[in-house]
């Protein structure tokens, strides 16, 4: 997680690092997103997925956009013992349960979309 | 230096697909059939099966992959090959529709919706076997589901062949009567065209040109609700600023067609060819472009000013997916298929959309007159004569045009007629009763203009 200042003195405000390689390599991180109203149990619910598939989760960020409760964690598939699509599953799955709405999808997604 | 993603552009990317229609419209893989030629039919059918559901056999499955993991719908996943034309000169009409078949079945096979180049290119002139392609071509679109036929009649360099003009006129019309019972669907799979893209990954006009590789990946992509809700955000801004949001979206929008291409590619081991930036929309409620002329300011699309309106998105999106590709092609602009868009379908219904103004618009966007619904007594001449004009206007503006003109048998004007899935419903627009019949039965070819001669 990037706060505090950066290497030429400007704030770098919180954020998810995401893969500095270059654009083409097929990277094995992930982006979990997960929308609904906020309520207790929400990130335990989801990280215990992730703690069960040994998916380790380098970086968690929430906010409130518009009422809605939005957290985002980038998550490591590279330690993980399944495959994207058996997450996706569980995830969506816990989703339900909870009453959120949760995506995981590969981050290059949002890194071929927001930067040059 | 690792990038910094901000919470609000994952969540805006969440939202594009999942409230906004931003999707893949389709992955569709070029194949070469060249090396499929042989002695016979049989040799050429045996062939042509081989290789079409070796080289695909992987893609549904592979976009299905793709679609999962990265969260974006691919609509489509399409075949494209060489002009069958080129592919089985010296077969007769009835072999081709033989071969049509073969096609039909290969595509079935590896599980693609559509496969496209039951073409040929005749811009110059025919040789036997354009002929016999060309009068196979309704009978081959009767008893196929999946196969998709596109002629090109004229280019910039050769000017327009109005022997074949006139002979799609009539191919046309009997096109829609061997497929009567489904309103002439047959039509809707046959587009004549003027300087055809060879690398158009969209059906019903795509094709694998003669200058393309063994194997080619090209992708679609889609977004008129991302554009229309960007356009919305803006409220009332200059033209410039208008400009700028669409390009910026048109940029967003074309980064996945470049990033699903480039996966797509790698995973199965073809080259990559090109992201095709249109904007196409569909019959879903929030996915027109007509909306988006609209959203610009117009009451409704085809009154006055809708001809300028879609110069400026026509031209802002290529600008926006100019930056957003290393390789951008085939047709690569805004689409304005009448069927397919809902929002055009209301404008006709409600008449502020006809067929001058339809004809207007394709000089400044990139189709032309697309999946247009007439009545079922237009003569086979004044099809002809449409096809003309369309060919005109990309001839001596240098761009491609087309039109895909669906004459359905019974119907008249204010009739509906439904086609179903990605090919929506359509109002049957009138067309101009007074007579060309001595102007297209001329023969011969309209000359390429003087800017042909630009060497």
């Amino acid at each position: 997680m990037c706060r505090g200042f950066g290497q030429t003195g400007e704030i770098i405000a919180a954020g998810m690092e995401v893969g500095g390689d270059e654009v083409g390599a097929e990277g094995n991180r992930v982006v979990v997103t997960v929308l609904g109203h906020d309520r207790v149990g929400i990130i335990a619910g989801l990280t215990e997925i992730l703690a069960r598939n040994s998916v380790n989760i380098l970086d968690i960020t929430q906010t409130i956009l518009q009422d809605v409760f939005a957290m985002i964690m980038l998550v490591d598939m590279g330690t993980g013992t399944v495959d994207l699509k058996s997450l996706q599953e569980q995830l969506d799955l816990k989703g339900q349960e909870i009453g959120v709405k949760v995506t995981a999808v590969h981050e290059d997604v949002f890194r071929f979309m927001h930067r040059l | 230096m690792p990038l910094t993603l901000n919470p609000g552009e994952i969540l805006e990317t969440i939202r594009m697909v999942e409230a906004q229609n931003l999707d893949i419209r389709t992955i569709t893989m070029g194949i070469s059939l060249r090396d499929c030629r042989s002695e016979d039919y049989q040799g050429i059918a045996r062939k042509v099966y081989s290789k079409i559901t070796r080289c695909a056999e992987r893609l549904v499955r592979v976009g299905e992959e793709l679609q999962r993991e990265y969260g974006i719908p691919i609509i489509n996943k399409r075949i494209s090959v060489t002009p069958i034309a080129l592919v089985a000169d010296g077969l007769a009409a009835d072999e081709l529709v033989q071969l049509a078949l073969v096609l039909d079945r290969a595509a079935k096979e590896v599980g693609v919706n559509f496969i496209g180049g039951y073409s040929c290119l005749v811009h110059k002139g025919m040789t036997v076997g354009d002929e016999n392609l060309l009068q196979s071509i309704p009978q081959a679109l009767a008893v196929t589901e999946r196969v998709c036929s596109s002629v090109n009649v004229a280019t910039t360099r050769a000017g327009i062949n109005m022997d074949a003009v006139y002979s799609m006129g009539k191919i046309t019309k009997q096109t829609a009567a061997l497929t009567a019972e489904n309103g002439g669907v047959g039509c809707a799979k046959l587009v004549v065209f003027c300087n055809v893209p060879e690398d158009n990954p969209f059906m019903a006009g795509a094709f694998h040109g003669i200058g393309e590789p063994e194997c080619v990946i090209n992708t679609g992509v889609s977004g008129p609700g991302v554009i229309l809700h960007a356009i919305r955000e803006q409220g009332n801004v200059d033209f410039g600023a208008l400009a700028s949001a669409i390009k910026l979206t048109a940029f967003k929008v074309t980064r996945m067609g470049e990033l699903i291409g480039r996966r797509a590619s790698e995973r199965l081991g073809v080259p990559f060819g090109i992201v095709d930036l249109s904007l196409a929309p569909t019959p879903a409620i929030g996915d027109s472009v007509a909306e988006i002329l609209e959203a610009m300011g117009l009451e409704k699309c085809g009154t006055h000013g809708t001809t300028a309106a879609l110069a400026l998105l026509n031209d802002a999106v290529k600008k926006g997916g100019a930056m957003a590709s290393s390789y951008v092609g085939g047709l690569s602009g805004a689409f304005i298929p009448v069927s397919e868009d809902a929002g055009m379908v209301a404008a006709v219904e409600a008449g502020a959309l006809t067929l001058d103004k339809l004809e207007a618009m394709t000089s400044v966007c990139s189709v032309g007159l697309d999946m247009i619904a007439v009545p079922g007594d237009t003569s086979a001449e004044t099809l002809s004569a449409i096809m003309a004009d369309e060919a005109a206007i990309g001839m001596i503006n240098r761009k491609t045009t087309a039109t895909r003109l669906i004459p359905v048998p019974g119907k008249k004007v204010g009739e509906r007629v439904e086609f179903g899935g990605l090919l929506g419903g359509a109002t049957i627009m009138p067309v101009n009763r007074f007579s060309s019949v001595a102007f297209v039965q001329r023969g011969g070819r309209i000359p390429a203009p003087i800017q042909a001669l630009n060497n």
